[in-house]
């Protein structure tokens, strides 16, 4: 997903002279061309996302577009204050691209697990919260980072994800994919758990359980109208995402759900990493599965609630 | 170079009565910055920057931060003496509905560059500025105006290296060092010693001023670039709360929340009367 993120903005690059992209100390690989061919707009820099942030801002108020990438932790959290007044206050089209979403990076410890970025980045004002569900949409997503206003953040995903989207229904920014129907459940991800629900509903049918999946991408604009209206006919609504219970997409929909009243006489629940520091070692996988963000959990949970009381 | 030994001008004293006005109609805000950095902008404006107040978006200008933005009060006099704005906005400060707050705000004021108020931002900004004249093949320079205090800041040194390594030579850094920050002295609470050697070993070309001094600043301006291929680095020599006496280095004017009416006429009376 990374390489096909960064292989996006050397071709933004390549056709539109406003684009510029600004690594701090990253890997060359999938960098080479854009360094060999447009040398002039393409910034390897050091180990100081504060200072990245800023002098991304500097670029855009300059009219330039910034597509800035590290790994996410760093991206998100050292320069949260630079994010939120030099990029959010002044409203630029600047692109934070953050390698490594979630527990990706979470055999090499606590302190590479972004759990929080999506709640922390949705807080801002004029700020656009992305996470693609695999390669194939990273790339559709990058095709409208160019011209969409004011600034993105855009969730990596580990790479190599089952690539479950699919050109024949559009991307758009802010409006979320129904990835399947299902008249008795809606399940509701970002990123990639949009495959771990797929599983899930797949599981729930041999139960005779009718699960639908969307796929909200954007958590912010919230594609509010469709959440509602795929909420309403159903009995049960669970949000799946790698990320804090606390604030992301579960937290969006279940502010959403009640201000609408979409989830009257509902069951709803939140599937994502409790309120810990998960300090465990081991792959994605394993630490999604330890917290029940892994499709035979959902698929339980979701019997669980159809049901309980 | 020794403390700052200018001697105030007729000018130089009727912009302090017209920024302690606009401390009086907005009944709040930062005293001693805006006396401290009141020179420096004062001549940026008059004799160095290529700006033009009827098209403060001009792609060609040139960029001026204020990244202490809590001495704003200068910064706003200036540009409202230049036209960028109606002049009756310095009497609206910090009030419901107007242009002019307590740090600036660039999407609101024309002429000012980016909105600062949290320390350490305005350099790395400067440097997107100077990185994107350089892409555009633009002449245009960018002056970024840093506190002592505002220098503890770590992204001050981390958007240093970054000019530096750049070779910006069109960006200059000027340090307002008037040696206090809120709490006293910044001896005392952070010592920047050797501060010019500092700024020179990350890579700038570095002289000092008297920040007070017109015809100094003039001069100083009047040089840059110091160096081809290095940005630039002025440590200009001020006092907090110049001109005003009792409040000269006294952490006490550093902000007021309320001015007493007795205040006001000390603060009149040391700079020759009311505006």
């Amino acid at each position: 997903m990374r390489i096909a993120c960064l292989t996006a903005v050397y071709e933004l690059a390549r056709r539109d002279q406003r684009v510029v992209f600004i690594g701090s100390d990253i890997t060359k690989r999938s960098l080479e061309k854009f360094a060999a061919e447009i040398p002039e707009r393409f910034f390897m820099e050091g180990i100081y996302e504060g200072h990245l942030v800023g002098m991304a801002a500097g670029l855009a108020l300059s009219g330039k577009i910034p597509y800035l990438n590290t790994i996410n932790t760093f991206l998100t959290r050292r320069c949260y204050e630079q994010i939120l007044i030099d990029v959010g206050l002044h409203n630029l089209p600047v692109r934070l691209l953050g390698s490594g979403g979630g527990v990706v990076y979470a055999p090499l410890g606590p302190t590479h697990i972004a759990n929080e970025d999506l709640a922390i980045l949705r807080v801002i004002p004029n700020m656009t919260v992305v996470a693609p569900c695999d390669a194939e949409e990273m790339k559709r997503l990058m095709a409208q980072t160019l011209d969409w206003p004011g600034p993105i953040h855009v969730r990596i995903a580990k790479g190599g994800d089952k690539v479950v989207s699919s050109d024949a229904r559009p991307f758009r920014i802010g409006q979320a994919i129904p990835l399947c129907d299902g008249a008795d459940v809606l399940l509701i991800t970002t990123g990639i758990t949009a495959q771990i629900a797929l599983e899930a509903s797949a599981l729930l049918a041999t139960s005779g359980v009718d699960a639908g999946v969307l796929h909200v991408h954007t958590i912010k604009p919230l594609d509010a109208e469709q959440i509602a209206s795929r909420a309403r006919p159903v009995r049960v609504i669970v949000t799946v995402e790698e990320h804090s219970v606390i604030g992301g997409l579960g937290s969006a929909v279940a502010e959403l759900l009640m201000e609408t009243g979409a989830g009257q006489g509902k069951r709803f629940a939140r599937v994502g990493f409790p309120d810990v520091f998960t300090d465990e070692l081991g792959s994605q996988n394993e630490i999604m599965g330890k917290y029940g963000i892994a499709a035979p959990a959902v698929a339980a949970r979701v019997l669980a609630l159809l049901a309980g009381p | 170079m020794s403390p700052t030994g200018a001697t105030l001008d007729e000018r130089a004293l009727a912009q302090r009565r017209r920024i302690i006005r606009m401390l009086e109609r907005a009944g709040r805000g930062h005293v001693g910055s805006p006396l401290s950095v009141m020179e420096i902008i004062r001549v940026l404006y008059d004799d160095i920057l290529h700006v033009d107040a009827s098209r403060p978006d001009w792609p060609d200008r040139d960029r001026f931060i204020l990244s202490k933005g809590h001495a704003c009060l200068a910064l706003y006099l200036v540009l409202g003496e230049k036209g960028f704005f109606p002049a009756e906005e310095l009497d609206r400060v910090c009030k419901f509905g107007a242009m002019l707050g307590g740090h600036p705000e660039s999407h609101k004021i024309p002429g000012v560059e980016a909105s600062t108020g949290a320390l350490g931002h305005g350099l790395s900004i400067g440097v997107g500025f100077a990185l994107a004249a350089r892409i555009d093949k633009r002449a245009c320079r960018t002056f970024v105006l840093v506190g002592d205090g505002e220098s503890n800041e770590g992204s001050v040194w981390e958007a240093a290296l970054c000019a530096s390594k750049h070779k910006l030579d069109a960006l200059t850094v000027i340090v307002d060092y008037n040696k206090m920050q809120s709490y006293g002295s910044t001896f005392e609470v952070q010592d920047l010693e050797p501060l010019g050697a500092k700024w020179a070993s990350f890579g700038f070309a570095v002289r000092e001023v008297d920040g007070h001094d017109v015809a100094a600043l003039q001069g100083i301006f009047g040089q840059l670039p110091f160096e081809a291929g290095k940005p630039s680095l002025i440590v200009a020599h001020t006092v907090k709360g110049k001109g005003v006496p009792f409040a000269e280095g006294n952490p006490e004017w550093h902000h007021k929340a309320k001015l007493t009416a007795d205040e006001l006429a000390r603060l009149y009376a040391a700079l020759g009367g009311p505006p």
